[in-house]
C-alpha cells in the first residue's frame, strides 16, 4: 500500500490519512488548518505551491506574556490607541504561498488591517486595530494556521531596528554625479573648436566642478576617513593611495579650471567614485535571513510563567527572574535559568546547548541547567541562579565576545599597497625631479599624472567582485559566509578543529548495537510491534533500525512514561525500558544511551545506541590529513573514543569532556603559538570557540532555525564538501593577484602617458573605467568558473 | 540669452529630478527587500482565480 503524502505539510500520512474532501491528511493540525482557510476562501494558498504548510504546534499557554503591557511597548514599532505595528520573524517563511497567506491575513482576522511579508529577511510586518484585537491574538492566529513566529529575548531588547541606507546614497549620488559629468565633457573630449563652445566652455566646466562636490565630499568620504585612520595607526592601507588619488584629481581638476588651463578630470574622479562604490556594494551582499550576531539572547524566551506562594501562575520577564522563584515550564518550552527540578518529569534536550539529540531525562531534585528544552509535559523549577550568571550564559562575558576579528588581519589588498603606495610614489618624485631638470614648468603636470593615473581603482576592485561571488556562489551551495574577509582566512587555516556531537555526528540519526542473550521469533515480533506504539525518541531511532515484522495485535499494551513499555502478545510479555524499570542486574551505564529488554521476567539484554556520524566524515577527514592538523574537541564523555579512532585517520587528536571555557582555551592556546584556526561547531556551547578561532563555521541541519555566533554557516548536508570550500577560497586568492598582475599592466601604460607628460584627460576618461570593467570581468569569469568545478 | 542657457538647466532640472525620484524610492524602502514585491504583484490574478474555482465548486456541491 502506498502511503500518501499529507496535502498541507507534504509529509507522509502513514497507513490511516486522515481523509477530508478527498484530501488526506498526516494529522489533525494539518487538517484543522485546511479547514481554516478553506473556510475563509483561502485555498487558493496550496494552487500556489504544492504542500505549502507545516503542522501547526501546540501553543496553550505559551504566549501568555504578550498581555503585558511593557512587552508590547517593547515589541510594536509604532503604537497608538487604535493601531499598533509589529514585525514577527516567522521562520517558517518559505514560498510564494507564505508570502500570499500571511498578506491575506486580514480575511482571517478582520481587526488586521495590513500585513506585509519581506521574504528575505523571513517577516511579516501587521498592523493591527488595537481596540479589537491584541498582539497574543494576533500571535495565535499566526500559530494556528502554522506559522508560528519566533519571539526571543533578542526582539526584547534591540527595540527598534534601523536599516542603514547609506551606501546606496552614496552610490546614487555618484552615478548622479558621474553621468552628468560625463555629459557635460563630450564637447571637449572630441575638441570642437567652434566658437560657442570657446564662450561657453566656462559654464560647462563649473557645472562639471559643482557636480563633482557632492561626489568628493560625500559619496568618497569613506575613504578618506579610512586612509586618515591608517595613516593614523601608521598602515598603508589601499585606501592612502585612492584618498590620494581623488584629492590630487579634484585639486588639479580645479586649478586648471580657474586659471583656464584645462577642463580638468572631473568625469574620471566620479567615474573612479562610483566604480569603488559599485564594488563595496556588489560585496556588501548579506543573508538576511540568517544572523551571524546570534548570541544566547537569541534562543531565550523573553517571559515565563511564576508561581508564587499562593499557586498563581503570572508571566515574568526573564530578567526578573530571581533566585529561589518558583518556574513553571511547559512542553518545548526553554529553560532560561540554571535550577532544580521541583515537579513532573523531565525530558530536557540540549540540542542548542550540546548539539547532543537525544533528551536526558531527570527527575524531581536533579539540577537542570539553561539552555535545555523540555520535551514532555509541564514541570516545576526553582532557579539557582539569575538569567546572566548561569552556567551557559556566563559563557559570554568572556572578552572574546567584545572584539572584532577583522580589526586583527591585514588583507591581502593592504598587504599589496602598502608596497604599491611606495611605488608609485618615488616614480611620482622621480618623474618630477627629471621634468624640474628638463622642462620646470611641466613637473607639476607630471607630479599629480603620476597619481592620478596610478589611483589603483582596479586594485581596489580586484577583491570585492572576486569574494563577492564567490560569496554569492558559495551561498548557492548552502555555505553560508558573513563577509568577504571570512574568505580570505579560510584560505590561510592550518588547523581545523572540529565539535562532535551535532557537528561530525548527525542529529537525525543514531544506530544501536543489541548486547546480550539473543531474542526468539516471537520475541523479537513482539519488540517491533510494542516500539510501534510508543511514541517515545528512542522508541522511534529503534524501530526504524529493527527489521520488519508482521504487524500484530497485542493483547496488552502499557507504556509508563519516563520509564518504559510493558506489552502482552499470546505467551510472551516484554519489557522494554531503563535498567531499572526492567530489572537489569547491571547498572546504568553512564557514558551511552541504552535501552534494555526482559522477557517474562528474565532479562535479555539491552540495546546501546552509538551516535551516528555523518556520511563521509572518514573520507573528508582522509583528504584534509596531509593538509592540516585536525582536532576533535568534544563536550562529551569518552564513550566514543575507540569508534572513531577506527573511523578517523590516524594522529587525529581527540580530546574529550572539554567545557565551553576549555575550548576556548584551547584555540587561544594554539594560536598563541602560530596556528590558524578553523573551528567548525553546531552548539550554544561551542559559541565561545567560534569567536575565538580565526573562523568559525556552524554547521545547522536547518539554516534558518538555529545556528551560534559565527563567521559562516554550512548547511548540515554540505559538511562532506568542506575541503572543496577551502580549496576554493585559495583559489580565490590566487585569482586576485592575477587580477593585480593584470591591473598593473595598466598601470604601466597609464604611467608611460603621464610620466611623458601627455596624459590628457580623455586618455584619463578611457583608461580608468577600461582597466576597472575589465578588472570585474575578468575575476566575475574566474569565480564562475571556480563555481563551476565547485558543483 | 542663448539657447544653450535653456537647454542646460532643463538638462539639469530633469537629472535633479529623477535623482530626487530615486532618493525617495530608496527613503520609502524600495531597495530593502527587492524579492518580494516580485511575487507579490504576481498574486492579483491567483485571487480572481480563486474566486470563480469557488463558485464553480459550490455549484457541484
Amino acid at each position: 500500500m502506498e502511503n500518501k503524502s499529507c496535502f498541507h505539510c507534504g509529509d507522509d500520512c502513514g497507513i490511516h490519512p486522515i481523509i477530508v474532501n478527498d484530501k488526506s491528511f498526516c494529522c489533525n493540525g494539518c487538517k484543522t488548518v485546511f479547514e481554516i482557510f478553506s473556510e475563509n476562501e483561502l485555498t487558493c494558498y496550496y494552487d500556489l505551491q504544492h504542500s505549502p504548510g507545516t503542522i501547526p504546534k501546540e501553543v496553550a499557554g505559551k504566549y501568555d506574556f504578550l498581555a503585558q503591557d511593557n512587552i508590547i511597548e517593547k515589541l510594536t514599532e509604532f503604537r497608538s490607541d487604535t493601531l499598533e505595528i509589529v514585525t514577527l520573524y516567522i521562520p517558517h517563511i518559505h514560498c510564494s504561498s507564505c508570502i500570499w497567506i500571511l498578506e491575506n491575513l486580514n480575511k482571517l482576522n478582520t481587526d488586521i488591517s495590513d500585513s506585509q511579508v519581506n521574504f528575505g529577511k523571513k517577516t511579516v510586518r501587521i498592523s493591527y486595530n488595537s481596540e479589537k484585537t491584541n498582539l497574543k491574538d494576533v500571535v495565535l492566529l499566526l500559530c494556528s494556521i502554522g506559522y508560528e513566529p519566533y519571539i526571543s529575548l533578542e526582539d526584547f531588547q534591540s527595540g527598534k531596528k534601523h536599516i542603514n541606507r547609506t551606501l546606496i546614497y552614496k552610490l546614487g549620488v555618484a552615478g548622479f554625479g558621474f553621468g552628468n559629468i560625463m555629459f557635460l565633457s563630450f564637447p571637449e573630449y572630441f575638441e570642437v573648436n567652434e566658437y560657442w563652445l570657446e564662450q561657453y566652455k566656462h559654464l560647462f566646466r563649473w557645472l562639471m566642478f559643482a557636480l563633482s562636490l557632492p561626489v568628493v565630499f560625500y559619496s568618497a568620504q569613506d575613504y578618506f576617513i579610512s586612509a586618515y585612520k591608517g595613516l593614523r595607526s601608521k598602515l598603508l592601507n589601499i585606501d592612502v593611495p585612492i584618498a590620494l588619488g581623488i584629492t590630487v584629481l579634484f585639486l588639479r581638476s580645479t586649478i586648471e579650471i580657474i586659471f583656464d588651463l584645462g577642463s580638468g578630470f572631473f568625469d574620471s574622479l566620479a567615474g573612479l567614485v562610483f566604480f569603488l562604490l559599485v564594488g563595496k556594494y556588489f560585496q556588501q551582499k548579506t543573508y538576511d535571513f540568517l544572523s551571524f550576531e546570534r548570541d544566547y539572547k537569541s534562543y531565550f524566551p523573553i517571559a515565563i510563567t511564576k508561581i508564587d506562594k499562593d499557586g498563581h501562575e503570572d508571566s515574568i520577564q526573564v530578567y526578573d527572574i530571581k533566585k529561589g522563584d518558583r518556574l513553571l515550564i511547559r512542553n518545548e518550552e526553554l529553560i532560561p535559568v540554571d535550577g532544580i527540578l521541583i515537579n513532573g518529569r523531565g525530558k530536557i534536550d540540549y540540542s542548542f546547548v550540546t548539539g547532543e539529540s537525544q533528551p536526558v531525562s531527570k527527575v524531581s531534585g536533579d539540577k537542570l541547567f539553561a539552555g535545555g528544552k523540555q520535551t514532555s509535559g509541564v514541570i516545576e523549577l526553582e532557579a539557582l541562579k539569575s538569567v546572566e550568571q548561569s552556567y551557559l550564559t556566563q559563557l559570554w562575558s568572556n572578552d572574546v565576545f567584545n572584539k572584532n576579528k577583522e580589526d586583527e588581519f591585514t588583507t591581502i589588498t593592504n598587504t599589496i599597497s602598502k608596497h604599491f603606495t611606495i611605488t608609485i610614489l618615488s616614480i611620482a618624485l622621480i618623474a618630477t625631479t627629471f621634468w624640474l631638470v628638463i622642462d620646470a614648468s611641466k613637473a607639476m603636470n607630471v607630479f599629480t599624472a603620476v597619481l592620478i593615473i596610478a589611483c589603483p581603482c582596479a586594485i581596489a576592485l580586484s577583491a570585492p567582485f572576486t569574494f563577492g561571488n564567490l560569496l554569492r556562489i558559495f551561498g548557492k551551495l548552502k555555505f553560508y559566509v558573513k563577509n568577504a574577509g571570512v574568505l580570505e582566512q579560510l584560505a590561510e587555516i592550518d588547523t581545523i578543529i572540529f565539535d562532535k556531537t551535532g557537528t561530525i555526528t548527525s542529529n537525525k540519526s543514531s544506530h544501536a548495537i543489541y548486547d546480550g542473550e539473543g531474542l526468539t521469533q516471537d520475541e523479537a515480533l513482539v519488540l517491533k510491534n510494542s516500539l510501534r506504539g510508543s511514541n517515545h525518541p528512542l522508541s522511534r531511532t529503534l524501530y526504524d533500525i529493527l527489521e520488519t515484522h508482521d504487524i500484530v495485535t497485542l493483547d496488552h499494551f502499557n507504556e509508563h512514561i519516563g520509564k518504559g513499555i510493558e506489552a502482552q502478545h499470546q505467551a510472551v510479555n516484554l519489557k522494554i525500558g531503563s535498567a531499572h524499570f526492567v530489572g537489569s542486574p547491571m547498572e546504568q551505564s553512564a557514558l551511552n544511551t541504552t535501552v534494555h529488554i526482559s522477557s517474562n521476567s528474565n532479562y535479555k539484554g539491552k540495546y546501546t545506541f552509538y551516535n551516528s556520524y555523518r556520511k563521509g566524515v572518514a573520507k573528508l577527514f582522509n583528504a584534509l590529513k596531509p593538509h592540516f592538523d585536525l582536532v576533535i574537541l568534544s563536550g562529551d564523555n569518552e564513550g566514543e573514543r575507540e569508534n572513531l579512532k577506527k573511523l578517523l585517520p590516524a594522529k587525529t587528536k581527540l580530546i574529550f569532556n572539554q567545557k565551553p571555557e576549555d575550548k576556548l582555551e584551547y584555540i587561544k592556546y594554539h594560536q598563541s603559538e602560530g596556528a590558524k584556526v578553523l573551528m567548525i561547531g553546531d552548539g550554544l556551547n561551542d559559541a565561545g570557540a567560534l569567536a575565538q578561532s580565526n573562523v568559525g563555521i556552524a554547521i545547522s541541519e536547518d539554516v534558518n532555525v538555529f545556528s551560534p555566533a559565527c563567521d559562516a554557516i554550512l548547511d548540515a548536508s554540505k559538511f562532506k564538501h568542506l575541503f572543496n570550500y577551502i580549496k576554493a577560497s585559495k583559489s580565490a586568492i590566487k585569482i586576485i593577484k592575477w587580477s593585480f598582475v593584470l591591473s598593473f599592466l595598466y598601470n604601466i601604460v597609464g604611467l608611460y602617458f603621464a610620466v611623458t607628460g601627455q596624459l590628457a584627460p580623455v586618455v584619463a576618461a578611457i583608461l580608468m573605467p577600461l582597466s576597472s570593467i575589465s578588472i570585474v570581468v575578468f575575476t566575475t569569469l574566474c569565480t564562475n568558473f571556480l563555481g563551476r568545478r565547485l558543483k | 540669452m542663448s539657447v544653450i542657457y535653456i537647454l542646460l538647466t532643463v538638462s539639469v532640472i530633469v537629472g535633479v529630478a529623477f535623482f530626487i525620484v530615486f532618493l525617495l524610492a530608496v527613503k520609502s524602502g524600495q531597495y530593502d527587500d527587492s524579492y518580494t514585491p516580485s511575487v507579490r504583484m504576481l498574486f492579483e490574478d491567483e485571487l480572481v482565480k480563486k474566486q470563480t474555482k469557488q463558485s464553480t465548486k459550490s455549484k457541484t456541491d
